[in-house]
């Protein structure tokens, strides 16, 4: 276990590099066992991981550029574990339910050298090289959509590279700085995460840093006004592209606000949580709208996707135990049940050539398995009780309750909203009718689709019923996050708030 | 009656000399052997080459004297030594791409390698004084053998290259002139380090006339560093030039170019004066914004490469702005890194090198003829698509630690006021790059293919060419790991002389 994280994170780009001399007809089964084995190793990862410890654990060290405190570091933590699982998780599942026939190879060495940078992006504790993994993960992606893509794909993917690009390059500006600041604090350079967390920064400062560092993380979220490359993303990508970018590459968005923007700059978290819940409102409830008026499955599902990640932004900023907790469990279901959401398009793409819901009827009729698994996946991303999305839904509005209840309510019509447009989707193309012959043969899933999508759907049963196998774990970490921004805040305000906002359910002194 | 002057040997401090005496030898000997053999083949020249600048870098990394020599006209301070290694080094490696397959006219000339070794001791001249007399004879030396040697190409494009090159070069010369006189005139001295000393005891006396002389230079270097304004003739010159060439141009004339710009704007720099601070300021901003703008509608990959290298100037541009230890070691780091990564981008158009004009009605460096190679050539197609990002400043690769470093030293200014205004600058002018240098990438990974490609690809490459691509290549991939010792390196060398 000495080096578990360094395995995680190197193995998949050295099995890519290896997959090379692999012949293309054999590829399919290489890169399966590839992120079969690294589902594994994040599977043992989390037996040896300490739930009772709230600090970084299984943490290396190594300089890399020492004179300016650069060094590959890395260490796990409550939050970043189960992303990783579910990194891990789902890029397996995309690799068993990959449908595309050109090109194999070249497409699964990209994914797995864009499983490297995901699983690194989680683990890596030192600003720049998270900035590296963070930046190198656009390529891989950027070469997915573009040779893979639909019609519009050179358009989409440069968009999506632009704009992400540009977002981070301001964030790197502000990490610079920090590092700068750290210099002078201390006397000696340092990018390390934990080493920053000791530092206290004055209130101006951190408003400049929280803005610099905005900029990366929401245009990768998306946030609104940020998130116009999203759908085009989506709309073009193939599928095993789509399951990715919807299940991990936007959660490390969100984790960014996590990792660095709060416990960084407590005081500007706290100063700036009304704009971010106004926006995170925005995109709850205009793009559920945008997404009612959709004609396209998958872009229904993209729209949904920015409407649930403003759910995942406004429970991190409600700064308490649920909000927070509930965001991250949030960010593992919706990974989890989005992607399931685009792997079943993918599926009905394939064998009809369309993603018009105009096109269908009747699915239910002719594909009664894949209807009843898209219910399940559909009910999940409502935010059904009992499923694994209602949990972190849940969690994520009852911890904004107390910043603000009138919000939360705006922010619950998102269940609203979100059940309207997928069960009017779910209406028009399954039930009704089945009077389109070409709908009437559609052959029903089975054999590789079922394997990918029956564990996502014991998944999100399980996880919806017992969802303390996750929970429990991470409410250690995250009231350690919480501790350090009350213990870094600098202005008493900001700790006095802090400590309101974490009083749910205490007995009033 | 003049006295009579008794110099010992000793005290002309011949090792100052020595490195570029080697240079020069190399070149003469060049010229005998063609003399008395007139049939030798071009790789026999290029060997000679390597070997007389393998000597020329022994000599200056074992340098170990006084700073000062030949009446103190010599000065090898760190940063020339710095200057010299890097130079000859980047020297070595553009000669070895005279290695291609097509036989090309100006290799058939020994001359070529001759004026090649000449210009390379031009510019270890200029690195190695602070006189602005020696630094004159320095820049005229090598810039009339590299006028010569883009002549010797034998294209309808080359001419006019040629003729625009010498013509602005002579209209740079005349400025560096002026700008001397004008220092000379004001202080009575040519050498930098009195006329700065001069200049700070007078408190900036006749300040109408230093600034006139700062503007002359300004002209005069910024010609030579290819600033807006003063760019103009850089793509045409590339155009008309090899790609190997346009390489060399690209990154080792200007290595010499920062270093005097080093030397002469420190003065103003470290004596914060507002006038030369906004000239540069302005300079550099338009500099990397225009060259990056007008990088964006170019087709042509070797234009493109022509604006991109305009700035990537003015990101260095930059660092002499900054003036603080960490900018100045950002320079070579800089830039030490963007010539991995430019040398490759170079090397890949010079593989690829056809001897038509045009293929298909398109230019063998059109980006429309690298549509589709990821059919043909994966590998190819994959290194130069590595190159790209990397000129990018996409990481892990090489530019990216430079971009990363100078950044940082910009944030790190505190001196200055406008220090954060600049660091957001030059990051959004990384985000604008992005764009021309992924286009490439997008021809050749996501379009169809033109059938003409065959004859294309890997017309001109040979297995030397192909092993340096291969070094440069992991050179790029794995300069996270280069970054440390270079900085290391590079700071003992910038301390030792006080920048």
């Amino acid at each position: 276990m000495e080096h578990i994280l360094s395995i995680l994170i190197f193995f998949p780009a050295l099995a890519a590099t290896v997959g090379f001399v692999v012949d293309k007809n054999s590829i399919r089964a290489y890169a399966l066992t590839v992120t079969a084995i690294e589902f594994v190793l994040s599977l043992v990862l989390w037996y040896g991981f300490d739930t009772q410890n709230p600090l970084m654990q299984f943490t290396e060290f190594f300089p890399l550029i020492a004179s300016y405190g650069i060094s590959y570091s890395v260490g796990v933590d409550g939050i970043s574990l189960f992303l990783v699982i579910m990194t891990t998780l789902m890029t397996m599942i995309a690799v068993i339910g990959l449908s595309e026939k050109r090109d194999l190879k070249h497409l699964l060495i990209t994914v797995l050298y864009l499983e490297m940078t995901m699983v690194a992006v989680f683990l890596v504790l030192d600003a720049i090289i998270f900035y590296t993994f963070w930046e190198l993960s656009l390529v891989p992606m950027f070469y997915i959509v573009g040779a893979w893509g639909g019609k519009l794909r050179i358009y989409s993917t440069l968009k999506f590279f632009l704009y992400t690009f540009t977002g981070s390059l301001i964030m790197l500006v502000g990490m610079l700085y920090l590092g700068y600041v750290y210099f002078q604090t201390t006397g000696h350079w340092s990018f390390n995460l934990q080493d920053w967390y000791m530092l206290q920064l004055p209130f101006s400062m951190q408003l400049w840093l929280f803005a610099a560092f905005f900029f990366g993380f929401a245009i990768k979220v998306p946030m609104f006004p940020f998130h116009t490359w999203l759908p085009y993303a989506h709309g073009q990508a193939p599928t095993i592209g789509s399951v990715i970018l919807a299940a991990v590459l936007l959660k490390m968005g969100t984790y960014g606000f996590i990792r660095f923007s709060l416990p960084l700059f407590p005081d500007a978290s706290v100063h700036f949580t009304y704009p971010m819940a106004i926006l995170a409102l925005i995109a709850i409830v205009y793009t559920a709208m945008v997404a009612y008026a959709q004609e396209d499955m998958k872009q229904v599902i993209a729209y949904s996707s920015v409407s649930h990640m403003g759910v995942i932004i406004l429970g991190t900023f409600a700064l308490n135990v649920e909000g927070i907790g509930g965001s991250v469990f949030l960010m593992i279901s919706h990974g989890i049940v989005s992607g399931a959401l685009f792997m079943l398009v993918g599926m009905i793409y394939e064998r009809r050539h369309t993603k018009m819901i105009k096109d269908f009827g009747g699915l239910a009729v002719s594909m009664p398995k894949f209807a009843t698994i898209f219910a399940v996946m559909l009910m999940a991303s409502v935010g059904l009780p009992l499923t694994i999305g209602f949990v972190g839904e849940f969690l994520s509005l009852l911890g904004f309750f107390r910043v603000s209840p009138i919000l939360t309510v705006i922010a619950g019509l998102t269940i609203i909203f979100g059940a309207v447009y997928m069960l009017v989707m779910y209406k028009k193309s399954f039930f009704g009718p089945c009077d389109n012959p070409e709908n009437q043969k559609l052959e029903d899933i089975k054999g590789r689709e079922m394997v990918a999508l029956i564990p996502l759907v014991a998944l999100v049963i399980i996880l919806g019923i017992y969802p303390k196998v996750i929970l429990a774990p991470l409410d250690s970490t995250v009231s350690h996050l919480i501790e350090t921004m009350h213990t870094k805040a600098i202005s008493p305000a900001t700790k006095a708030r802090i400590l309101e906002l974490n009083s749910i359910g205490e007995v009033k002194k | 009656m003049i006295p009579v002057i008794s110099v010992d040997f000793m005290e002309l401090n011949f090792q100052t000399l020595a490195p570029m005496i080697v240079a020069l030898l190399g070149a003469l000997i060049i010229i005998c052997i063609d003399l008395a053999n007139k049939h030798l083949d071009k790789s026999l020249y290029i060997m000679l080459t390597v070997v007389f600048l393998s000597i020329d870098i022994a000599l200056v990394y074992g340098f170990s004297g006084a700073v000062r020599g030949f009446f103190d006209i010599m000065l090898v301070d760190g940063i020339s030594i710095l200057a010299q290694l890097t130079l000859l080094i980047l020297s070595i490696a553009f000669v070895l791409l005279a290695f291609g397959k097509q036989k090309l006219q100006e290799y058939r000339y020994p001359e070529y390698f001759a004026l090649y070794l000449f210009a390379v001791a031009g510019f270890q001249f200029m690195v190695s004084s602070d006189s602005l007399i020696m630094i004159f004879v320095g820049l005229e030396t090598s810039s009339i053998a590299i006028y010569t040697m883009v002549a010797m190409h034998n294209r309808m494009k080359t001419i006019e290259a040629a003729i625009k090159y010498f013509t602005m070069g002579a209209l740079a010369t005349a400025f560096f002139t002026f700008g001397a006189m004008i220092f000379y005139a004001v202080t009575g001295t040519v050498e930098l380090g009195k006329v700065s000393e001069i200049l700070v005891t007078s408190d900036f006396n006749n300040y109408a006339l230093i600034l006139m002389g700062i503007t002359f230079m300004l002209g005069a270097l910024g010609f030579k560093l290819s600033l807006v304004p003063f760019h103009s003739w850089v793509p045409d010159v590339y155009e008309g030039s090899t790609a190997a060439f346009a390489g060399f141009l690209a990154v080792v004339p200007k290595i010499a170019a920062f270093v005097v710009v080093l030397r002469i704007f420190e003065i103003f720099v470290s004596a914060e004066d507002t006038y030369v601070q906004t000239a540069l300021y302005i300079i550099a901003v338009v500099t990397m914004t225009m060259g990056n703008l007008m990088a964006l509608s170019q087709t042509d990959i070797k234009r493109m490469l022509a604006f991109s290298s305009i700035s990537h100037a003015g990101f260095v541009l930059c660092a002499i702005l900054i003036g603080t230890t960490q900018a100045t070691i950002g320079i070579f780091v800089y830039w030490i890194l963007f010539a991995i990564a430019n040398l490759g981008a170079f090397g890949i158009l010079w593989i690829n090198r056809n001897k038509n004009s045009s293929v298909n009605g398109q230019s063998p460096n059109s980006i429309h003829a690298y549509a589709g190679l990821v059919k043909k050539s994966p590998l190819l197609a994959a290194i130069m698509a590595m190159f790209m990002l990397s000129l990018a400043g996409v990481p892990p690769f090489s530019v990216f630690w430079g971009k990363l470093y100078l950044i940082g030293a910009a944030v790190n200014a505190d001196h200055l006021s406008f220090n954060m205004y600049l660091a957001l600058i030059m990051a959004l002018n990384s985000a604008i790059a992005v764009y021309y240098y992924v286009k490439p990438v997008v021809y050749m990974f996501f379009k169809e293919g033109a059938e003409v490609q065959d004859e294309v690809i890997l017309s001109n490459s040979t297995t030397m060419l192909k092993t340096l691509l291969g070094i440069f290549a992991i050179l790029s991939i794995g300069s996270i790991f280069l970054v440390e010792p270079l900085i290391e390196l590079i700071s003992y060398y910038v301390q030792i002389s006080g920048y």
